[in-house]
Parts: C-alpha cells; sequence; structure tokens
C-alpha cells in the first residue's frame, strides 16, 4: 500500500527493427481486397480501356512486399518502442494535459453505428451523432459561459484560427477591417497565438512578462489604440501563475475596441471554478483533446472547441448542429460564417469521447478535476523544488494553477549539465521525456511538469525521486547524464548534423537513399 | 448541492490521500489555493449546468451507446456517397496498431523515447514518397482542404523567396467547393484565387483560358485535381503543368491516393506540389474525423523551406544500419520561431499518418494496383447500368472516371434530394446531391463506388432508381 | 588544453573611485594616483581566476607581465606563461598604456588563444577590438568606469563560472556584442558623448533558443532579415530617415541597396543617402531642409545594457529628438536581443531631462515582419 517505486530497473523495448523498405519479398501480400465480379468486369472491360493511356501508371510504387503477420509484428515491435500516456506517468509533459483517457470511450467509437457514418448521409440517419455534437456544445456553453460554441476545428491552433478569423470577420462587418490590423499576444503564450494572427496577416504585438512573470499591464496600456483589433492571452501562461488583473486587461482592450480572446488550453486547472465570460472575454478555446480526455495519438487526431458570446455567433464556422424541438439538423444557411474550417464537421471521434467524459463526471465531478489538479501541481512542486539546482523563477512563494515552469539554470551552471540532458537521462527512468518549453525559452533551462489529476500521490513521489537521483548524478557524474540515455529504445545516438544541414535532410527513405549515393556517383 | 466524491479517474479524490497532500502544503481545502490567487469577483459561485453523472462504466456505455445506436450506418444501406470522404477495407492489421495504447496515447516525445513512434511516422512520410514519387512529404496535416490552403500558400512564398511577388493562384471552377471556400479564407491577405472554366462538354479545363489568364504575369500557382471532384480525370494534366512553367507558375495538383496504383503520380506529369487527403489509406470514414492530409514536393531547398508543417528527418547513428528520427528544420512552423512562421501549426493527425503507413505496408504495390482496377471497373459497370434508365443520364461529361461520378437526372423532372429520400426506403444512401453546390449543373449528383460496392449492391441501386423515377 | 590570453588593465576604474569621471589618458590616471586611487581590476580578475582554476588542469594561461597579468595568476595560483614585452619598465602598472593592451591581445591572437579574458572598461575592450576584431572570443571582466559595452559578464565571478564553461566546452554558442566608449574629453566636462566602435565576439551567457534539434534554429540573421524586408516594404520614400548605427540598422541600409555608415549616422531621403556619418548640427540642417516635412528616426538598441539614445548615438541629440518627436522613432532589434532585456528596461539619456522624460514610457521595437514587442523606456 502506497508504495513508492524508486531506482525501477527499467529498459524501454528495443528491437533494433530494420526500416520496412528493407524488408519483405516481391510477391508477398499482406492483404487481399475484393476484386469485381466477372459480371462486372464483363461489362465495364479492362484496365488498359477505362483509364487515359497517358495518365496509366509506368512503374509500380515501390511499396514493401510483406505478408500479414510480419507487417502486425513490425508494428507491434515500433508501438513498444514507444511511451504512451497508458503506460507512464506522463507528468512531464507540461501543457500537453496528459491525463488518462478511459477505455470505454475507445469501445464507443469503434462502434460499427459510428466508425461506418458518412459524412453525406441523410440527416435522418445520423440523429445520434448530431444529439452528441449538440449536446456537446450545450456543456460547453455551461463550462465557459458562453453563447455559442463551435466544434468543427480539428486541434487546439485551429480553433485559435477560427477566433483570428472570427476577429477578421466582425472588423470587416463593422468597417474596421483595414484600421484594426493588430493583434496584441504574450511571450508566454502558445506560439499558435502570434502564429494564426500572422497567418491572416496581422501585425503581432508581444507583451513581455513584468517581475512577478505576469504581462506587464502597462505595457498592454501602450500597446492597444484605435488599431487593436484584439488581445490574445492565456491565464495562467505557462508559468502555471495566476493573471489576477485578467478582467483590468479586458477592460483596457475593449476601451480601446478592441476584442479578448482567451486561450484555454489550460482548461484544466480552471473547470467550475472560473469562465472565460465573467472574466468579460469577447472568445476562448478549448483543446478537447487535452482537458476532455481524448487520447493524443501521436500529435492527433485532436479536436478543438472554439467560444464565442452572442455577438460573435453569427460567425462560427459552418454548418453548425442546430435542435429544432424534434430532430437534430445541420445550419449551413449562415452568410455571415466564417465560412469552411475543416472537411465536414470535425473531428466527431475526439466530441464523442468529450461526451462521455463529461457525462461520467457532472458538474461536481469537473470541479474536482481542476480542484485535483491543482492539488497534484502544488504538491508536486514543493516536492520538486527540494531538487538541488531546481528553482522556480517569476512569482516566488505564490501558489500555481495546474502546471508550473521551472528552471535548472543553477543546475546547468553549476555541473554543465543542461535541461536537455536530463530530458533524455528521465527516460532511463521509465518515464517519457518532458516538455521544456515553447520557443522562445524566456526562463533558461526550462522544464513544464503538469500532473493532472489521474496521477496518484505514489506516481508523482516515484516521479520527484526520479529527479533528486539525476540531480545528484549531474553533481556527482555529469557525463553520465550527457550521454543519456542508455535504456531507451534507440540506443545509440544520432547525428545531429543530418537534422540540421539542409544538404543531409532527408524526409523520405528514397530522399535518404539519394542522398547516400551521391558521393558516389560523384566518384564514377 | 455540491458532492465530491471517489472517481476511478482521480486517485487522489480519495479524502485520506487527499488529505495528505494538503497536509504537506499546509492548507485545508484546495480551494485556500484558488481563492488565493483568482480574485473573488472571477470565481464561479455557482454549481456548472450539466447533467448529473452516471458513474458506472456499464451504465454510461450503454447511454452513449444508446444514441449511436440511432445512426444507420454504410454497413447497414448500401452507400454511394464519396465527395472526399471514402469507404474503403480496413485490414485488421490497421485497427490492431491504431489502437494500441502505446501510438494512442503518445504524443510528443522524442527520438530516443519515442522511437518506434518517429519510425513508423518516417516509415509512412516514406511510402507515402513512393506512392507520389516525392522525396519530400511532411507530417500529416488537419486534412486536404489543410494541405491545399498551405500548399497555395508555400508557392506564394517561394516566389516571394525568390523576389517575385506572385500572389495569384488559378483553380478549376469544378473543385471541391468546401475546400475551395476554405482556401479563399485562409489565403486572403496573401493571395487572390481566380477559377479556371471548364470546357462544358468535357468538364476538363479549359487550356486557353487558363492560358490567357497565366499571361497577366501574376500567377504564382496553377492547381488541378486529378481524379477531380465530380470524378473524371483531368487528362490534360501534363500541359496544365507545361503551361504553369512556361509562364513562371507553380504547379500544384491533388491526386486520390487510392487510384496511384493505376494512375501516374502528378509529380511524374510536371507537378511541383502534390497534396490530397490519406483518409482512404485505413481509417474508417467516422462521419468525416478519418480525414488527414499530406504535402509533397521535390527535394529542393526553396520548396522545402517553405512546409509549414512538421518534418521528421532521418538521422544516423553511430551504429551502423541503426537510425534515428527527429523533427527538424522547426524554426519553418510557429513552434519553431512563432509569428515568424511560414504558417500557424498545432496538433494535427499523427495517428492517422501511421495508420496510412501500415495499410500502404500491408496493400504493397500488387495491392494498390488491384485496388484502383477494381473501382474503375466497378465505376464503369454503374455507368452503364444507371445509364439504361431513362431520365438518367450517367458521366455527363463522357471521359473516364475514378470512383466517382456525376449522374444526371435533369430529364427525369425529379429533384434528387426526393429521389435520394425514395432510396433510403431501399436502405441506399444515394450519391451526394451537388444542385446546391454547382447549380449550373441542375439536378445532378455525384455517385461514388469502391472496392467493397458489389455487383448485388448496384444492381439493387439501378432497379430502385427506375422504380423511383417511374413511380414518379 | 585551452590557451586563455588574460588582460588585466591596472589602471582601469582608477579614476572612478576618486570621482574622476574615467581613466584613460595618462593626465587622468596620473590624477587618479595622486588622489590616493588603489587599482581595482586586479582584485577583480583575480576572483575570476580563483573560479577558473577548477579547471587548471585544461587550461593554459598566457598572460602579460606584471600586474597587466602575472601578478594576478600569482596571487590567484594559476600558473601562467608570460609574453615578453618590450619595455621591462611597463611592469609597475601604472605606466601601461593602451599599445601594450594591443600589443598583448595580438600576441594572444598568434600564440592560438582561444579565449580572451580581460578585466577593464570600455577603453580597454576598444583596444582589444582594435586588435583582434572578431577573430577570437573576448570576455570582459568589468572593471572600468565606463561599462556600455556589452562584452562582459555580469560581475567578475560570473565572468569566472562563464570562462569555466566554456574552456568545458559548454559555451554553445557565441555572438557579437557592441563595443561602446565615451570620449573622454567630452565626459570629462559634463558631456556625454559615447560612440559605438564596432563589433567583438563573446560567448553566449544563457541560451534564450532551443537546443539545434528539438527546437529552433532560431537564426538572428533571420530575424534581422525580415525587419529589414519589413522597414522596407514600409519604407516612405518622401521622408527624411535619421538612421543610426549598429548592425541591424547597416542590414536594413543593406536590404534598401544603400551604402551605410556602421557606427555613425546616416541621412537617407527620396531613396538615395544624403549625408553619411552625419554631426548633431548636419542633422538639424537636414531637418530644416525636409521638404515634405516627414522626418523618421531609425535606431537599434545599442550596448548590452540597453540603451535607444544617449550612448552611441549622441548626434540624435535632444533637439533633434524633440523636434522630429515620439511618434517618428522607429526602433528594431532582433527578438534575441530584445528577449536579453526581459525584466528590465530600455534606456535614454539625451542630456536633457525634459526630453527624456517626454521619451520614457512604453514603446514598440520592430522585431519581425509587422511584428512587435512594447517595451518600457526609462532614463
Amino acid at each position: 500500500m502506497g508504495y513508492v517505486k524508486k531506482n525501477r530497473d527499467f529498459h524501454e523495448a528495443r528491437w533494433d527493427e530494420p526500416f520496412i523498405m528493407e524488408m519483405g519479398n516481391p510477391g508477398e501480400r499482406g492483404i487481399l481486397a475484393p476484386k469485381a465480379s466477372e459480371e462486372v468486369k464483363k461489362l465495364s472491360g479492362s484496365l488498359e480501356e477505362l483509364i487515359p493511356a497517358n495518365l496509366r501508371r509506368k512503374k509500380a510504387p515501390k511499396l514493401p512486399e510483406l505478408s500479414q503477420m510480419q507487417v502486425l509484428r513490425h508494428y507491434m515491435r515500433l508501438s513498444q518502442e514507444t511511451i504512451g500516456t497508458d503506460i507512464n506517468i506522463d507528468i512531464g509533459l507540461g501543457t500537453c494535459t496528459m491525463k488518462y483517457s478511459p477505455k470505454v470511450h475507445e469501445q464507443l467509437v469503434r462502434m460499427e453505428k459510428f466508425q461506418e457514418l458518412h459524412p453525406c448521409q441523410d440527416e435522418s440517419t445520423v440523429q445520434g451523432i448530431l444529439e452528441i455534437m449538440y449536446q456537446d456544445e450545450q456543456y460547453l456553453k455551461a463550462i465557459s459561459g458562453m453563447d455559442r460554441v463551435s466544434l468543427k476545428p480539428a486541434g487546439g491552433s485551429q480553433a485559435i484560427f477560427a477566433n483570428v478569423q472570427t476577429i477578421r470577420a466582425y472588423f470587416e462587418e463593422k468597417g474596421e477591417g483595414d484600421q484594426r490590423n493588430e493583434i496584441i499576444t504574450t511571450i508566454l503564450s502558445h506560439p499558435a497565438n502570434p502564429g494564426t494572427a500572422a497567418t491572416l496577416g496581422y501585425k503581432v504585438i508581444t507583451l513581455y512578462p513584468d517581475e512577478n512573470g505576469l504581462p506587464d499591464i502597462e505595457a498592454l496600456k501602450a500597446a492597444v489604440s484605435e488599431h487593436t483589433a484584439a488581445l490574445m492571452i492565456t491565464n495562467p501562461e505557462d508559468t502555471g501563475i495566476y493573471n489576477d488583473r485578467i478582467r483590468q486587461f479586458v477592460d483596457i482592450v475593449h476601451e480601446a475596441g478592441g476584442l479578448c480572446v482567451y486561450d484555454q488550453a489550460n482548461l484544466n486547472g480552471v473547470f467550475g471554478l472560473t469562465r472565460a465570460k465573467d472574466a468579460g472575454f469577447d472568445m476562448c478555446h478549448y483543446n478537447l483533446h487535452k482537458s476532455f480526455s481524448s487520447p493524443h495519438g501521436c500529435q492527433g487526431p485532436g479536436a478543438g472547441a472554439q467560444c464565442v458570446s452572442e455577438k460573435l455567433a453569427k460567425y462560427v464556422a459552418s454548418p453548425t448542429v442546430e435542435f429544432d424541438g424534434k430532430k437534430y439538423y445541420l445550419n449551413d444557411n449562415r452568410p455571415d460564417s466564417i465560412g469552411r474550417l475543416r472537411a465536414f464537421y470535425g473531428v466527431p471521434s475526439v466530441l464523442i469521447r468529450a461526451y462521455a467524459y463529461i457525462r461520467s463526471l457532472g458538474a461536481d465531478g469537473m470541479k474536482q478535476i481542476a480542484e485535483l489538479s491543482i492539488l497534484n501541481n502544488n504538491y508536486l512542486i514543493k516536492k520538486l523544488l527540494e531538487t538541488k539546482g531546481l528553482s522556480m523563477p517569476f512569482a516566488k512563494g505564490r501558489f500555481r494553477m495546474e502546471q508550473a515552469r521551472l528552471s535548472w539554470r543553477e543546475l546547468t551552471e553549476e555541473t554543465g549539465v543542461t535541461t536537455d540532458d536530463i530530458c533524455r537521462r528521465i527516460v532511463d527512468y521509465g518515464f517519457q521525456d518532458y516538455f521544456t518549453s515553447h520557443h522562445p525559452r524566456v526562463l533558461p533551462e526550462p522544464f513544464t511538469p503538469e500532473p493532472v489529476e489521474t496521477y496518484s500521490k505514489d506516481d508523482m513521489d516515484e516521479y520527484v525521486a526520479a529527479f533528486a537521483a539525476i540531480a545528484d548524478e549531474a553533481y556527482t557524474d555529469p557525463e553520465l547524464v550527457k550521454g543519456a540515455p542508455y535504456k531507451a529504445a534507440l540506443g545509440a545516438r544520432i547525428q545531429e548534423e543530418c537534422l540540421t544541414d539542409w544538404s543531409r535532410f532527408a524526409t523520405t527513405w528514397r530522399a535518404y537513399k539519394k542522398h547516400m549515393n551521391r558521393p558516389e556517383e560523384q566518384e564514377k | 448541492m455540491e458532492k465530491t466524491f471517489v472517481h476511478p479517474y482521480m486517485p487522489n479524490s480519495v479524502p485520506e490521500v487527499k488529505r495528505l497532500l494538503l497536509d504537506e502544503l499546509g492548507i485545508k481545502a484546495v480551494s485556500d489555493i484558488y481563492e488565493s490567487i483568482i480574485p473573488g469577483e472571477l470565481l464561479y459561485k455557482e454549481r456548472l449546468n450539466l447533467p448529473e453523472p452516471i458513474l458506472s462504466e456499464y451504465e454510461l456505455k450503454k447511454h452513449v451507446a444508446g444514441i449511436l445506436n440511432q445512426n444507420i450506418s454504410t454497413e447497414e444501406y448500401a452507400s454511394f456517397l464519396g465527395a472526399g470522404c471514402y469507404k474503403h477495407q480496413i485490414p485488421a492489421v490497421c485497427d490492431e496498431i491504431n489502437t494500441r495504447g502505446e501510438f494512442l496515447t503518445a504524443y510528443c516525445g522524442d527520438t530516443y523515447s519515442d522511437h518506434g513512434k518517429m519510425q513508423a511516422i518516417f516509415e509512412y512520410t516514406s511510402m507515402m514518397g513512393e506512392l507520389l514519387d516525392a522525396d519530400v512529404v511532411s507530417y500529416t496535416t488537419y486534412d486536404a482542404g489543410q494541405s491545399v490552403c498551405s500548399s497555395f500558400r508555400m508557392a506564394v512564398r517561394i516566389h516571394d523567396g525568390a523576389g517575385r511577388r506572385k500572389s495569384v493562384i488559378l483553380v478549376p471552377d469544378t473543385m471541391n467547393p468546401d475546400i475551395y471556400d476554405q482556401a479563399v479564407s485562409y489565403c486572403r491577405n496573401v493571395s487572390s484565387l481566380k477559377k479556371v472554366r471548364h470546357v462544358k462538354e468535357t468538364g476538363l479545363m479549359d487550356l486557353e483560358e487558363l492560358e490567357a489568364l497565366l499571361m497577366k504575369g501574376d500567377v504564382a500557382a496553377v492547381f488541378y485535381e486529378n481524379p477531380s471532384y465530380l470524378g473524371f480525370f483531368e487528362t490534360q494534366a501534363e500541359q496544365i503543368a507545361e503551361l504553369a512553367h512556361e509562364y513562371g507558375a507553380i504547379c500544384i495538383a491533388q491526386p486520390q491516393v487510392s487510384s496511384l496504383g493505376i494512375i501516374e503520380s502528378p509529380m511524374n506529369l510536371g507537378a511541383d506540389i502534390v497534396c490530397g487527403d490519406i483518409q482512404p489509406l485505413g481509417m474508417h470514414l467516422q462521419y468525416g474525423g478519418g480525414q488527414a492530409g499530406f504535402i509533397a514536393s521535390h527535394q529542393k531547398l526553396e520548396y522545402m523551406e517553405q512546409f509549414p508543417t512538421y518534418m521528421y528527418g532521418i538521422a544516423e547513428t553511430e551504429k551502423e544500419d541503426t537510425y534515428g528520427w527527429g523533427r527538424a528544420m522547426n524554426y519553418r512552423c510557429s513552434h519553431g520561431s512563432r509569428e515568424n512562421a511560414n504558417e500557424y501549426f498545432g496538433t494535427e493527425t499523427g495517428l492517422w499518418g501511421i495508420t496510412a503507413g501500415v495499410y500502404l505496408a500491408s496493400m504493397g504495390p500488387q495491392g494498390m494496383y488491384e485496388l484502383g482496377e477494381t473501382i474503375v471497373q466497378n465505376l464503369q459497370y454503374l455507368i452503364r447500368r444507371l445509364d439504361e434508365i431513362e431520365g438518367v443520364k450517367a458521366n455527363p461529361f463522357g471521359g473516364s472516371n475514378f470512383q466517382e461520378v456525376v449522374v444526371d437526372f435533369n430529364a427525369s423532372g425529379k429533384r434528387v434530394a426526393d429521389i435520394n429520400a425514395a432510396l433510403l426506403k431501399h436502405r441506399i444512401f444515394g450519391g451526394k446531391d451537388l444542385s446546391r453546390e454547382f447549380t449550373e449543373l441542375g439536378q445532378c449528383a455525384l455517385y461514388c463506388v469502391s472496392e467493397l460496392t458489389s455487383q448485388d449492391e448496384m444492381d439493387k441501386l439501378v432497379s430502385a432508381v427506375a422504380r423511383i423515377l417511374k413511380e414518379g | 588544453m585551452t590557451k586563455v590570453g588574460l588582460i588585466v588593465n591596472p589602471v582601469a576604474g582608477i579614476g572612478g573611485k576618486v570621482g574622476l569621471k574615467g581613466s584613460d589618458g595618462e593626465e587622468t590616471q596620473k590624477k587618479a594616483f595622486e588622489l590616493g586611487a588603489v587599482p581595482e581590476s586586479g582584485k577583480k580578475a583575480a576572483i575570476a581566476l580563483r573560479i577558473l582554476k577548477s579547471e587548471k588542469d585544461f587550461v593554459k594561461i598566457i598572460t602579460c607581465p606584471g600586474e597587466m597579468g602575472e601578478n594576478v595568476c600569482k596571487e590567484a595560483g594559476m600558473d601562467c606563461e608570460v609574453i615578453s614585452v618590450p619595455d621591462e619598465s611597463k611592469r609597475t602598472g601604472r605606466d601601461t598604456t593602451s599599445d601594450d593592451t594591443v600589443r598583448a591581445a595580438r600576441e594572444f591572437l598568434n600564440m592560438g588563444a582561444e579565449l580572451i579574458l580581460f578585466a577593464g572598461g570600455d577603453g580597454t575592450a576598444r583596444d582589444i577590438m582594435d586588435a583582434v576584431g572578431t577573430s577570437v572570443p573576448v570576455l570582459g571582466i568589468p572593471a572600468g568606469c565606463k561599462i556600455h559595452s556589452g562584452v562582459y559578464a555580469l560581475n567578475p565571478k560570473k565572468g569566472g563560472e562563464l570562462a569555466v564553461r566554456f574552456v568545458q566546452g559548454k559555451v554553445l554558442r557565441l555572438k557579437e556584442a557592441e563595443v561602446m566608449d565615451i570620449d573622454e574629453e567630452q565626459f570629462c566636462k559634463g558631456i556625454v558623448c559615447s560612440r559605438l566602435y564596432g563589433y567583438l565576439k563573446i560567448p553566449e551567457e544563457i541560451r534564450m533558443v532551443q537546443n539545434r534539434k528539438s527546437g529552433s534554429v532560431y537564426s538572428e540573421e533571420g530575424a534581422i532579415e525580415r525587419i529589414s524586408d519589413y522597414l522596407a516594404d514600409t519604407w516612405d520614400g518622401e521622408a527624411l530617415y535619421i538612421v543610426g548605427g549598429g548592425s541591424t540598422t547597416a542590414s536594413i541600409m543593406k536590404r534598401m541597396n544603400l551604402p551605410y555608415t556602421l557606427l555613425g549616422i546616416d541621412l537617407v531621403c527620396a531613396g538615395q543617402v544624403i549625408a553619411a556619418d552625419c554631426t548633431e548640427k548636419e542633422i538639424l540642417e537636414a531637418i530644416d531642409a525636409c521638404a515634405s516635412g516627414k522626418v523618421r528616426i531609425l535606431v537599434t538598441v545599442i550596448g548590452g545594457q540597453g540603451y535607444l539614445f544617449g550612448r552611441g548615438n549622441q548626434q540624435i541629440s535632444a533637439e533633434v529628438l524633440r523636434r522630429v518627436g515620439k511618434e517618428n522613432i522607429i526602433a528594431a532589434a532582433s527578438p534575441d536581443k530584445m528577449l536579453s532585456f526581459l525584466g528590465k528596461s530600455l534606456y535614454i539619456d539625451t542630456g536633457d531631462e525634459e526630453v527624456n522624460r517626454y521619451l520614457t514610457g512604453y514603446m514598440r521595437v520592430i522585431v519581425g515582419y509587422g511584428e512587435y514587442v512594447v517595451m518600457k523606456v526609462s532614463d
């Protein structure tokens, strides 16, 4: 009971699996597909007659030829060489909300009644999925306090993008489209905020943190003007410090005539405690794969929710899901909409999981998520900060929300071991590597843990013990840490130049082979 | 009344354990933390308006499944729907691999800890490289639409990089209308889209108009789909690329990946950037949730620098024959350089990339060939049979098609919507109604088949349509 | 074995302690010693050296005789190789001149030094720059009266630690930093008149950028290129541009296909440089003569302390600033440079309190193509 495993004798699976293009033999088949019936063939004729001669493929693609068991085995091995949240204490990937993804959700999204639905089917045959999408919107309205929620975005960044599109549509309709060409954001906000704003041609004005680690409110006052389209701000930012003046930020921007957009990828720590609406925001977004439990799938598919106030409701992407009292239907007749965002209706599998998740927790359960993720985080930080060489810059002694940005600066200065070294070394202890920081590294040698509510006290204690051990190593045998990892799936250190030198860079096997052959060709 | 309860997803919801954590922090309740940092006027004092929780797993599953069971799937009714989302055979191995918890729940682990993930993704791009005959393949994007949008902006940036200000993108007027709308919105601050009209009889791009538009000198790229959204092959692929190049424009093409076992890749027909969707390669329909995009090009630096997505590069190691992988050259994307990036970027569709890799490894060259062959044969059968019905003109453009075809019901005097409603009673999902998207076509529908469409289903469709029109 | 050259300027900073505003020039030094000044630079260098001693098996120190380095090494217990100097009389330290510094730095370079460590101020930095340019990394231990240049460690201890990391191969990046100096004669008369003299290459203390693989290969040149593109695209052809010195503004001029004065003020109008390396008077005359009446000032942030005005560009005087107006000041700097001022402020020191007050507050600095950072400006 309460056992905390220390010095776990871990070794990740290491299959040294060959590259798939080099496996198998000509003629092997992994799967056979249905063929046209004889009668069909007779009526339709041969392939040569059916496709234009100039478009016919001349050389077959050089795909691998492998039998089924060999394909399966290869990929099973590769999966074993991957550390998913299911098999590790995934506290290190802060800002990613690596919570448990309930397995019952996986059974639900694999029902034939969902998996085999075509998006163009008649509405009468998709009432179930439409109901789920509709209810999701109602729940997210309650959670955000906003008036309309679009579930079309295929990820958090696309939701942010939709917010910027909405900003543009709003001011264009007001006739201020050209005038309001600036978006204000903060250096500690997610890169998608300035990224989406710049994608749509906005000038990006960046605020730096003040000495408390919060965006400088005086700088905001100086930044707003008649050119301000919007403020895109996160609270708390990656530092986990709650910006208690957030309402003032909103008021300053509103006074200048701009809109306020809340990046709530960090929703996990505020469920039921505070809402975007109450802080006066016009829009916010959630990452449904984060706070609402969808597995992250090696970076997607995820889904985003764009939540907007009444005055912006008409702009959200089409179609929306509506209910007329009897049936659910898709509404495409929305002339002010920002239009299409993603093919069809977003990523419905994530929406089903979000639905099931909310239903399994209810209002009190959702609030408990926030409370426990805050509690876990402050417990973890307290324990972690006992580690030599690790510190938490900004707002010392102040509680954090659901995550925190720590710094190994002292350890680096004293031992030369960097956060990137520790990030590799932690793998030897049986954990996924951790998230350092988004670009840029405002704080030196960063480390950003986020111990969400699904991790136990014992999990956290094991995690902390591993860092204490690594810090000891750094002070006694820094080369050990710098040479890590030793027990990861890949046992040999890569040559970094292959990834930083364009002339050696290859995104496909064929390009790599061409690079390899080039010197030989020159010799010839 | 607010209740706290022990929940299986929250180990520290056990009061005794929670107490240990609180004691460690020297506080009585978690509210001591957040009430000390969140201003009172921002604290939400009410209880969220959400339904009461369904606490047992069984009841939860029964509840959600009960809602989903109202749906009728394409396994129950014969489906002739396509329009960007295609039903194909999904190898069981694909489902097995993408449900593996290690892949399913991994995220952004790096070179050493997620070696298997990195290899699987690089294998995906490598196999796509073979299928497309392209040396550079991006990590997956959200969907075809995103890939098309990004390809357009890439083209503008490539010109910019060479000091040329060209901003017009020429597209066929038959292109996927949703993607067209999406691209107009996505690109409008850097480029404008212009439609090139089609030749009325064949549906193909009007090359005279294309050349006239190119002559203006402001064209950054020419885009075409092959097959087109409406199903027919753009047989002038090579001429389009040649014309584009003649006037200094980039040629961008969107092929159907499932056709590439039999059809030449646009890369070999002069295209510079190739983009599209990989949903047909092992992803279930999922009501449109299985879409995922790709972008590919030749190994040219000026192109590679403009990719807005993650790119996975291969790296040699100190050990011979052992490779590692890494996300590289990240300053191209917003994760690497924020607002200075090419475009924005986020969590996209990694799991579908890995799945497409499993699919291509299973299918092999022979499987992809047979897939293409079966589809064109089935489609031809459907065209011939539907065309026999009075009032129906199947394939009004008369050319060769892949998987989809326009079926013209104008002569029948019936609306597609009514025909489709009637077909539902025959347990058939009729082709997609085009009457709103392409008003000039009148009452036309876009019918789609795959290798899974049986002769029996097609025969049933034909007799049902015939009966519906007759009963009219 | 890493070869580290050490130069201690024994007269650095002596003027400051006794109320003189600098220590350059033999007269001043003489006066300082008469006033009872004791050299501080040796003590400061020793602090750094004692830290570097931890690497003594891997470091070979080459230094100058006597108080210019040898004595400090002895005091810190560090072995060293002493270069020979032509005139033995220079051992006392009081008589060293800038020629000795220049000669020593050149000698270190010839001997294959991989790092030159110096204890001194802006005058010493300038001498070393004259001798070695950017051919070898240099690190300053701040010991002078004037430390406006960007080439110093925060303090002697940090300097020692950074040198240790350099020797251990832990310094991952070098960067160019400004060498600034004040015109001593003017300064002693109470007129601040500092100039940007050029650049030295220094080891970077902490990394703001991600490591190469997992993060970005963030290129400072790339950022400055985008800044240049933006300014070129938004350039007002009718306006008179008063372009300050520095490598960032030089890049902008290059992008505009214009000749430039790296360390001085150029005037641009109607696509041409109408005057190069101008004085305040020339600038004021040009403002008067400007037909469109539109005048802009384009500057970058100069030096490690973040001065916008008053260091290295005194030609853009209080009067110039008053006439051009706050709203017509365009400041540009790379994102990396701006990050180094995170939590700090930019500064102005025009010598005119009223103008200083007028310019303080918050200001936008261009950091990319249409991208800005809003920074605090103090006097």
